[in-house]
């Protein structure tokens, strides 16, 4: 397939990594903060290729890892409702509330559906109008502006039984948050391509200002990261902080703008809990005033419970790159995908689903294919 | 959300994903069926059951197709009823022989889908070289069923000199693949509401007895073979590892994948290790016959694509591992539940 | 964060106000809206997320890329042997 084959060339992401080890001087401890680019990474088993000196931290930008546990118990909430027809990407399916998860609703006769875009929630609202039909609209900008038009659209054919429960997180000001966090240790930024394709990266020039750190826009395949890692390390090594862009072929410096005009006019900026790590201002997305008829937050309102997260649990650590997966008392143990304590293991994009995927035993596995 | 909380855990209802293959199968096996039933012959954890009934020895194997849609590219229920019952036989050497077929029907089914499901039956069993000697009808109230489920129960004969399981698989030994993967299960949910994709898909679904047939005309160094129906390459390749207790190890590279299948993974975040054939097997071969059972394979209409996809390791028992495609290895697990579609 | 792939527009047309592409992944095809690509033209490539299209591929960027990326590799010898991106 065209534009993604030649990124995973074998030969190219080997004398990538193989720069990255020549321009390396000292450790540096980078983030990647998008889920996505995490899975790539241990999906081809990047990090086992880049030199010892680089550690890759992996962040909280994953839209089914953040979205708080209140949000979770809220949407189980609605689609255990008789009459609701709730419609969900796959990823939110198998997340768990305080007790239950989607699946377990469809298990005991719940209307929940699965789709791949929010148009096909829509689909279903016009041929269902005997029907309460909730979509769950999650995600960080990239997918904010695919969910506005769910609901822009949905309006213009005053389809009033369709609705959005959103839980939409924006990632500048969370990655202000970390910079600013007294642990940080994070000294260089991989910037989420997809996003950066919707918002541009005006907004990360102020950010790598204010806290005097690289930030390289990056893609998704081996090459993209590499590149990437690359790219940090070259500023790193030379003392430069600025706003670089890798991910040329999809992303420019104003973003798209269709797009965002369009999410301007469905949804405002406000303060967001994320999951395991707290209320953040400004940070997230909801729906304007206009579109309230069309918020499944104000159609289905719920006295609004502040749930627990089990204790055992270190997800807000990982989530803040402070410790690994493999550092929690519970994983791999009493914490698995079948039975998942916390978010992160439950969504494949989550740093411990992802470790527990493909590196539960790489000690074991590197020993003895590293010079095969 | 209502003030009260919700009642709760429901971990003690079963889940589709328990019947998805993988991990949650496995354990849902190990739980409820083995617990129940242990004893020698099923402890082989094989496709089928090989009992010998005066000094004969019988190969037995049963499954039930529960498809949506019962008509796809490729098949369609009735065909699948065969071809999964006889693979089952076949994947222990056996020739099939009989079949029997039995019908849950859901109140309301058209008669005329009936007859056209029946047709492909016969018209399946004609072509395998299969009977169809005995079956059941039940009618079940609508809604308590999907259209259509049906049971097919196979026999078939074994040759003396025939010993496949998966317990035998040794290190060293050279695993091979008939052809490219997940054509089943990306056939079935292109098909799928909601996710609407079309492309030149279709199931794999055929019966591999005659396949099986060249195979061990070819070599009798061959250890065990599986059709990774459910869960996938993946999935059955664990399967291997644990019940012979060794690794192994394959190479990304060597993997056949249809570019529609590609297409389909790549864009709803799907891994093809994972989604179901029909139509294939994977065999575990002495070292020194790969050569040979791979030229039978693709000798054969049904192997043509065969590839030697890894090898079987003493390094890391239980484990599967895989060269990536840029050259890092990583774990192959088995999966939980179901694969769904992601979004991030 | 979020999948993306991207894939050939095949056709286009124009359905209730929105512009409905066919575009190619691979061995498949399924329906993209354009509605935040206008400039999007038959034959291009366009990066697909939850159904939209996202963004235009940048052909001569993507190749700029990889030349530089090639040389670099070249330089050091490293890609000796490789038949380099297609």
């Amino acid at each position: 397939m065209k534009y993604i084959d030649e990124y995973r060339d074998e030969h190219l992401v080997q004398a990538l990594a193989a720069q990255i080890a020549r321009k390396i001087t000292r450790s540096w401890s980078l983030m990647e903060i998008c889920g996505g680019q995490t899975h790539t990474i241990m999906r081809y088993g990047l990090d086992e290729l880049l030199p010892e000196g680089i550690r890759l931290v992996h962040g909280p930008g994953c839209p089914v890892c953040v979205t708080p546990l209140e949000t979770v118990d809220q949407a189980i909430a609605i689609a255990s409702l008789p009459g609701v027809t709730f419609v969900s990407y796959g990823d939110m399916l198998r997340v768990p509330g305080t007790s239950l998860d989607l699946l377990r609703v469809k298990a005991d006769g719940g209307d929940v559906r699965m789709v791949y875009s929010p148009m096909e929630a829509l689909k279903l609202a016009r041929a269902r109008p005997d029907r309460k039909v909730v979509f769950f609209g999650i995600g960080f900008e990239t997918t904010a502006p695919a969910n506005a038009m769910a609901v822009w659209q949905a309006r213009r054919e005053n389809l009033d039984h369709f609705s959005m429960l959103a839980s939409h997180v924006l990632v500048p000001p969370a990655i202000r948050l970390l910079l600013g966090g007294p642990h940080n240790q994070v000294q260089g930024f991989i910037a989420p391509g997809h996003v950066c394709t919707i918002m541009g990266y005006r907004q990360y020039e102020a950010i790598s200002r204010d806290f005097h750190v690289p930030i390289v826009v990056g893609g998704f395949e081996p090459v993209d990261l590499l590149e990437a890692v690359f790219m940090l390390v070259a500023q790193l090594e030379e003392g430069r902080a600025e706003v670089e862009n890798q991910y040329v072929r999809s992303v420019s410096y104003e973003g798209n703008l269709p797009a965002q005009r369009l999410v301007e006019s469905v949804f405002e900026v406000s303060d967001r809990k994320w999951r395991g790590m707290g209320v953040i201002p400004q940070s997230g997305l909801r729906l304007r005033e206009e579109f309230a008829a069309y918020d499944a937050e104000r159609v289905f309102p719920a006295s609004h419970l502040t749930v627990a997260e089990p204790p055992e649990c270190i997800s807000a650590d990982v989530l803040q790159g402070l410790k690994r997966p493999t550092e929690c008392p519970v994983f791999g143990g009493r914490c698995t995908p079948e039975n998942p304590m916390g978010a992160l293991m439950v969504s494949a994009e989550g740093a411990c689903a992802a470790y527990y995927r493909y590196r539960r035993h790489s000690a074991q596995s590197a020993k003895q294919k590293g010079a095969a | 959300m209502t003030a009260c909380p919700l009642p709760l855990p429901a971990g003690d209802r079963v889940l589709l994903g328990h019947g998805s293959g993988g991990k949650l199968s496995a354990d849902l096996l190990r739980d409820v069926f083995l617990a129940a039933f242990r004893n020698p012959v099923l402890a082989r954890l094989d496709d089928q059951a090989i009992v010998s009934i005066n000094g004969l020895r019988l190969a037995f194997t049963t499954d039930s197709f529960v498809v949506k849609p019962l008509f796809f590219p490729g098949g369609d229920i009735g065909s699948l009823a065969v071809h999964g019952t006889v693979n089952d036989l076949a994947m222990g050497g056996a020739q099939p022989l009989y079949l029997s077929a039995a019908f849950i029907i859901e109140e309301g089914l058209p008669i005329s889908v009936l007859r056209r499901v029946v047709a492909s039956l016969q018209e399946a069993a004609a072509g395998a070289g299969v009977t169809v000697v005995t079956g059941d009808t039940k009618v079940v109230e609508k809604g308590s069923g999907d259209g259509l489920f049906i049971n097919t129960t196979g026999l078939g004969v074994v040759a003396d000199t025939v010993r496949l399981s998966a317990d035998q698989a040794r290190p060293g030994d050279r695993v091979l693949l008939s052809g490219p993967i997940g054509d089943h299960g990306i056939a079935i949910l292109a098909q799928r509401e909601g996710l609407e994709f079309e492309g030149s898909i279709a199931s794999d679904s055929a019966p591999l007895h005659t396949l099986v047939a060249a195979m061990l005309a070819a070599s009798r160094d061959i250890r065990c073979l599986r059709d990774p129906t459910r869960g996938g390459l993946s999935s059955t390749l664990n399967e291997f590892a644990a019940q012979a207790q060794v690794g192994i190890e394959i190479d990304e590279r060597a993997i056949p994948v249809r570019e529609a299948v590609r297409g389909a993974c790549e864009l709803l975040g799907l891994d093809p290790l994972y989604v179901a054939n029909e139509g294939k097997l994977v065999a575990v071969v002495a070292p020194g016959a790969a050569e040979r059972v791979l030229a039978a394979m693709r000798g054969h209409p049904l192997g043509r694509e065969a590839a030697l996809i890894g090898t079987v390791t003493a390094v890391h028992p239980r484990l599967v591992t895989m060269r990536t495609v840029v050259g890092p290895t990583r774990i192959v697990d088995m999966l939980s539940g179901d694969q769904l579609p992601r979004i991030c | 964060m979020c999948l993306a792939v991207p894939g050939r527009i095949l056709e286009a047309e124009e359905y209730d106000g929105s512009r409905i592409a066919k575009v190619q992944f691979g061995g498949i095809t399924r329906p993209v809206l354009l509605n935040f690509v206008p400039e999007a033209q038959v034959g291009d490539y366009v990066v697909v997320h939850v159904g939209f299209a996202i963004s235009r591929l940048d052909a001569a960027e993507a190749e700029r890329t990889f030349q530089l990326l090639e040389e670099m590799g070249l330089l050091e010898g490293e890609l000796a042997g490789s038949e380099g991106p297609p």
